[in-house]
């Protein structure tokens, strides 16, 4: 047990200690070598990396240097990542075996090991991390910590602001206070819908009943989003204290957190942190005398990507299948055990804390008219910068794309943008300079959803995609209404038939109808939105359907069933190797004719392609 | 709270109702009709088929009017265009993923899929597609599982799991591999169900069904050499009528009996005399274990259901059921042994039929306990609805055929037989039975109000001969789960409980004539069939059991007295312990 | 690595602490399942059946639960449980020519397991390692940047040990 005395201590001390962690003019002579231990990282042999270091650092009895893991860094696609502060120099793709020389050449002979840098996209060596174009345009609020702290530190927490906002809380403000701040901020759910936060806590807390609880959505499960993952690895403690900030809002003393099984590196830090928090007596009874107790625990998801939906959660979490409730009524009146439950997820909680202590003005400040505050990206597919990224609402996609993403690799094209996973659609080239909001996505048919953004480029067929889409939605419905366990199965056969050059125009038209009226009466979240990524495609690749489906044609080639390959005459050598390996004998041409394929032949098996020495075949 | 009205509008109707009632019953209340399929008045309410679907302005998405509220002002449409479409594409998907065989499905005129179908013009199925394919269950003796025709409304899951707390079947899987099954998808033989058939009904469609007997018992009509008779449960003759249009709650027994003549049966008798035969043995049983220190309280046992369920669930509780056998098996003993014998007919040419509310009766049938010299006391279990199927098939116009009488020797009931068919009737005929033996008078105070009606638990103390007893009437599964929980706690001090499995007993058995969601949710079935049972023994003129005089015959020339080493022997039976699950 | 098949589970020491540490109450079917596929590596029969005597709740309902959960099996796994991620991240980045590697080499599709016992395949929804795109994992150990040349290599390598 700590008094708040105690606390306070700790965060002058410790804050004096990490200053360098963020003030790169630090006159210490110490430094910190930080290890990204987030989830990508860590598969990619971090843990090994921190080994190494550490080992090194005591065989050579070297003084003044500590090695810490923190939580992800972002940049994922140029891991392991390793920081050298207070200098931040930023190395990339780091191997074990590179510990060696980044200990003597840097730490010991203070020069910087150039060939580890970091290649911007302008091709030159980043020096530091603020360098990097991936940093320049994000604004870090809910990953603030994220990487500067040692995640499994409640110290290192601590002194950076830590439970300072609750604190605060406790102490000085009233629940409506509280409320009012989060209200005026602006803050909305960044679980997809964009509910405001501060109406949320108000419904809630208006609910008389003997016991509350408020629950944390940490069932991330759009395929292709990892920030919640990321600020529960990096930062566990500030999710915790805002879920206590809300408790005490509403009028709460138990707390929840669902958390998907397939987290356990997230899991097991935020178990740290509610331990190290109840060893504080930060968590438990009468917490800093302020007369408000609360206690928290931990379930685990179990593979089910529809208990992100809301009362599907809270039904899991009583141990049920995850079957969604027909709302009204919301959890704010008949949640948790039939009481009046507050649900967010964790990066909206992570906002919390900042909002508290910087005031809604501050935050006001930051985003669109209706989008306040920053939003975290998960950022993948095919753009150079893979990772995860946090910008000011109104940021366009351009900029997230090309400033950030670091544009398309391998010369391609940008062909469309990917948000909101199986819920939400696709954004075309002509929305690039879009600022991104919750109004301005919704309006081209998309969603912000919980912030997997994937990018495409023109390699990839439309038709395919929402088939993909599909697959995930009808593998993943809970079977409970009608309209989402038969209806968007009926969209997929109908997608794959087009796919399968089996298609026909009506289909379109049949897809069309199934989608509004799926959209229409499903019961839940998953089947209201399913057929989005259909819409969406429908809407702007409209073409690319009536291709598979009259011309049976896949412009892509990704339709197997449907793509015709091709020799192209100006790129034909006239080898003849093409011929010798076609199973089928479809080549035609003779001697120095150029080859040419025989349509009704052909069996699209490939092995032409592969064995093409000038790349004439496609 | 429920007196406060609520104002809105439906179809631009004003309407007022009481607070909490669903969008669904504010529209019925106007007189305006909403599809259904999933829902089940106070059984299932969940949602799930988004037949219901209504417009409520203001509102995103339908609203689903089973089960959400009216609220003050709502404004609702419940036939806009595009409400009709959407609940026209619901089915439209249920029914593409449907086996459909309408001509040849025993539900064919009575579905409630078929009637929407009708209702909305289903001419054509726009959305073909896969449909999941499961194996028939057909192994149980009582129920038939053709999970192809499903339409996942769960019905028979709320009733199995709520209604009854047994718990066989349950949804499995997810999404468009979502069915109801039991465990493993194992036969229902091979788990915990009870075969009270209460799920089929709830089935809105031909998914669930009793496995039929007709063939077998067309078969033997059809054979000159055997002697078949029937016997019709107390309960059939007050819905039997329902299956031919007929109001519910008629009482059928003149013309059910000349339909049974009319079909071939050698000879047709009464089980309400065999209820006789079990309230006079039952009785006796109660006395005796009263007075000389036996298991108390004794548990009636002629509900089959209910039998397999204490064997499965309360194995170490089994002393407490009597040791009666049911009154049709009782009855079949008699007729294969005394009637045999006085008619001078080879009891193993006589093929016994039961006529039963109960689909628990074709597994109780052929229970290894339920034989007396190498056969069985009854030889075939037919339900109400199977034996509406016959009649018809022989093309007999029921409603116009003349009464008839049951035949002699064995017509004679009384009307403690007649209720047995009701929850509470067996209790109230024993009590009159066990009051008089004890007193050795002929009392005339013989109507037992306290257990009569439709609550699921009914505990009454009454005076008997001077004596305080304590008795309760449970009907429904899970009613008799909370008696048999108090009984194995220690914490009950009942002498006398009567359960049934069925709720409100058998005049709603898994055999009765099935009523669509929509008939129940504004007439009580259960109560206009009690009333025709009650009615049946207030018209009676004997209504004692041990009055009855075929009874005092039998006893006379050929059982001794109640009790006697021979009635043990026929009309008694042993019980044994069930495994729940054959994993 | 451990050998996951386990013979019958009556009378088990891990079910008797679970049961300890457990409150038979429904609402812990889930944690309880959790721990026991761990455990295990699948949710045997019986000790479905143990758990609905414990719970008091019906076996079909468990039954019911387990085939809701895609992270609970009813079959023991291979000794090296292979997943194939196919979230988008990995989808967009080729993630299916991975799976379909997979499945044509070890001849079984996904959510199968070898006669042998020694492999399964499973696709998984995002193990939130998309900077390595594609990835797939064997035994929860993350193989990042996957291609067929890589996953051909590393089941070589498994294939030879005996």
């Amino acid at each position: 047990m700590k008094t708040l005395e105690e606390i306070q201590k700790i965060r002058e001390e410790k804050r004096k200690e990490l200053d360098l962690r963020v003030n790169t003019k630090s006159d210490t002579r110490e430094k910190h070598i930080l290890v990204c231990h987030g989830t990508g990282c860590t598969s990619s042999d971090s843990p090994k990396i921190l080994e190494t270091f550490r080992k090194i650092i005591k065989e050579k009895n070297i003084e003044n240097v500590r090695v810490i893991k923190t939580g992800c860094f972002g940049l994922c696609a140029k891991g392991p990542i390793v920081i050298i502060r207070p200098e931040d120099t930023f190395y990339a793709m780091v191997k074990p075996s590179d510990c060696e020389e980044i200990i003597q050449k840097h730490i010991i002979e203070g020069e910087v090991v150039t060939r580890l840098l970091c290649k911007d996209i302008d091709g030159k060596k980043a020096q530091s991390l603020d360098e990097l174009s991936f940093y320049k345009k994000q604004k870090r609020i809910a990953l603030k910590n994220c990487g500067v702290i040692d995640p499994e530190n409640i110290d290192e927490y601590i002194a950076f602001d830590g439970y300072k906002a609750l604190e605060k809380v406790l102490k000085e403000m009233t629940p409506e206070e509280v409320i009012d701040v989060i209200s005026k901020s602006g803050l909305r759910g960044r679980g997809g819908a964009g509910f405001p936060t501060g109406k949320k806590w108000e419904l809630t807390k208006a609910n008389e009943a003997d016991q509350k609880y408020v629950v944390c959505n940490a069932d991330e499960g759009d395929p292709g989003a990892f920030m919640d993952r990321s600020i529960l690895e990096g930062d566990p403690h500030s999710v915790l204290e805002a879920m206590m900030i809300a408790a005490y809002c509403i009028g709460a003393n138990k707390g929840c957190i669902y958390v998907r099984a397939e987290y356990p590196i997230a899991v097991k830090r935020f178990q740290i942190a509610i331990d190290q928090a109840k060893e504080y007596g930060i968590v438990g009874k009468n917490i800093f005398n302020s007369g408000f107790d609360f206690d928290i625990e931990i379930r685990l998801g179990a593979g089910a990507f529809v208990c992100g939906e809301e009362t599907a959660l809270l039904e899991s979490i009583e141990g049920k299948r995850g079957q969604p409730r027909v709302k009204p009524p919301y959890p704010a009146a008949a949640g948790l055990w039939g009481k009046p439950t507050l649900i967010n997820n964790v990066e909206t909680y992570a906002n919390v804390t900042r909002i508290i202590l910087n005031g809604a003005e501050w935050y006001l400040s930051i985003g669109t008219e209706k989008s306040k505050g920053t939003k975290v990206f998960a950022l993948g597919g095919n753009v150079n910068n893979i990772g995860l990224v946090e910008v000011p609402m109104g940021t366009t996609l351009r900029e997230i794309v090309y400033d950030i993403g670091g544009g398309i690799p391998n010369n391609r094209e940008f062909k469309a943008a990917q948000t909101g996973g199986p819920s939400g659609g696709c954004i075309p080239k002509q929305y690039l300079d879009t600022p991104i909001d919750y109004e301005s996505l919704k309006e081209i048919g998309s969603m912000m959803g919980s912030g997997g953004m994937i990018i495409m480029d023109d390699t990839k067929c439309m038709v395919n995609l929402s088939k993909f889409y599909l697959e995930f939605t009808v593998s993943e419905s809970c079977g409970k209404c009608t309209p989402c366990r038969i209806g968007t199965k009926r969209m997929l056969e109908i997608l794959e038939k087009l796919c399968n050059g089996k298609g026909e125009e009506a289909d379109i038209e049949k897809l069309e109808i199934l989608a509004q009226n799926i959209i229409k009466s499903s019961v839940c979240g998953l089947g209201q939105t399913a057929p989005n990524p259909v819409i969406s495609t429908l809407k702007y690749f409209r073409d690319e359907f009536i291709e598979h489906a009259v011309d049976k044609n896949c412009r892509t080639k990704e339709c197997k069933a449907i793509s015709k390959i091709e020799i192209y005459p100006e790129k034909c050598k006239s080898c003849g190797l093409c011929q010798k390996v076609c199973p089928v004998n479809a080549i035609q041409g003779e001697a120095r004719e150029k080859r040419a394929i025989n349509q009704e032949k052909c069996i699209k098996c490939g092995t032409c392609l592969a064995s093409c020495p000038f790349k004439a075949i496609g | 709270m429920e007196n406060n009205l609520i104002n809105l509008t439906i179809d631009n109707q004003k309407v007022s109702v009481p607070q909490g009632s669903t969008i669904l019953e504010a529209a019925r209340f106007a007189g305006i009709d909403i599809p259904t399929l999933c829902f089940l008045k106070k059984i299932n309410e969940v949602g799930d088929c988004r037949v219901c679907l209504v417009e409520v302005e203001g509102r995103r998405g339908f609203a689903t009017s089973c089960i959400q509220k009216v609220e003050e002002g709502m404004v609702v449409h419940t036939n806009t265009p595009s409400v009709l479409e959407a609940r026209r594409v619901v089915l439209d998907l249920i029914i593409s993923n449907h086996k459909v065989e309408c001509l040849t499905c025993v539900r064919s005129g009575n579905c409630e899929l078929q009637a929407l179908a009708k209702q909305f013009n289903m001419t054509d199925i726009q959305f073909e597609g896969e449909k999941v394919e499961h194996e028939i269950d057909d192994l149980s003796p009582s129920i038939v599982r053709d999970f192809d025709k499903c339409v996942l409304c769960r019905r028979c899951v709320a009733t199995c799991k709520k209604v009854q707390g047994v718990g066989a079947i349950d949804t499995i899987n997810r999404g468009f591999e979502s069915c109801i099954s039991t465990v493993e998808n194992k036969s229902l033989n091979d788990v915990n169900c009870t075969f009270c058939g209460q799920c089929i009904q709830n089935c809105p469609t031909g998914a669930l069904h009793e496995k039929e007997s007709i063939k077998e018992v067309w078969a033997k009509l059809k054979d000159p050499d055997t002697y078949v008779v029937a016997q019709t449960a107390p309960a059939v003759r007050a819905a039997l009528g329902e299956e031919f249009g007929m109001p519910i709650g008629t009482n059928v027994t003149g013309k059910m009996v000349s339909s049974l003549k009319r079909l071939g049966f050698d000879k047709v008798f009464d089980t309400n005399t065999g209820a006789d035969f079990t309230i006079v043995e039952e009785a006796n049983e109660l006395i005796e274990r009263l007075q000389n220190g036996g298991t108390l309280p004794m548990i009636t046992s002629c509900s089959p259901g209910w039998v397999k369920y204490i064997e499965m669930n309360y194995p170490d509780q089994l002393a407490h059921l009597s040791s009666c056998k049911s009154p049709h098996e009782m009855f079949g003993a008699i007729i294969k042994t005394y009637y045999a014998q006085k008619e001078g007919i080879d009891p193993k040419n006589i093929y016994v039929v039961s006529v039963m509310p109960c689909i628990a009766k074709k597994f109780e049938r052929q229970r290894t306990e339920m034989q007396n010299d190498g056969m069985f006391d009854v030889d075939s279990v037919i339900t109400t609805r199977e034996l509406a199927r016959m009649i018809k098939q022989a093309n007999i116009d029921f409603t116009s055929l003349e009464d008839s009488e049951f035949d002699n020797p064995m017509g004679e009931a009384t009307g403690a037989g007649a209720i047995f068919g009701t929850t509470g009737g067996v209790m109230e005929a024993a009590l009159r039975t066990a009051q008089d033996t004890l007193t050795g008078e002929d009392l005339q105070e013989i109507n037992f109000e306290e257990v009569r009606g439709g609550k699921g638990i009914k505990r009454a103390t009454v005076n008997i001969a001077g004596k305080e007893i304590k008795v309760v009437a449970a009907s429904g599964l899970a009613n008799a789960q909370k008696i048999m929980n108090e009984i194995k706690e220690g914490k009950a001090d009942y002498q006398f409980v009567e359960i049934m499995a069925c709720p409100g007993g058998c005049i709603m058995g898994g055999g009765q004539p099935i009523k669509s969601s929509k008939e129940r949710m504004d007439v009580d079935v259960r109560k206009l069939r009690a009333d025709c049972l009650y009615s049946i023994d207030e018209k009676s003129t004997i209504r004692k059991s041990h009055e009855n005089p075929v009874l005092k015959k039998i006893y006379e020339e050929f059982l001794e007295n109640p009790g006697s080493h021979k009635a043990h022997d026929l009309l008694h039976t042993k019980y044994q312990v069930r495994e729940k699950y054959k994993i | 690595m451990e050998d996951k098949k386990k013979e019958c589970k009556c009378k088990d020491k891990f079910l008797d602490e679970l049961f300890k540490t457990y409150l038979p109450i429904k609402d812990n079917l889930i944690q309880m399942l959790n721990e026991i596929q761990e455990h295990y590596g699948y949710v045997p029969m019986d000790v479905q059946q143990q758990l609905s005597e414990f719970l008091n709740m019906p076996m079909a309902e468990i039954y019911g639960v387990v085939t809701f959960y895609s992270r609970f099996s009813l079959k023991p796994k291979g000794k090296y449980s292979i997943s194939v991620c196919l979230g988008t991240a990995c989808y967009v980045k080729g993630a299916q020519k991975i799976m379909d590697r997979l499945q044509e080499r070890l001849k079984i599709n996904e959510g199968e397991t070898t006669e042998d016992g020694k492999y399964s395949i499973e696709a998984q929804r995002c193990v939130g390692a998309c900077g390595l795109a594609p990835v797939f994992t064997i035994n929860g150990k993350v193989y990042g940047k996957a291609t067929v040349k890589m996953l051909d290599q590393v089941l070589d390598e498994l294939d030879a040990e005996n």
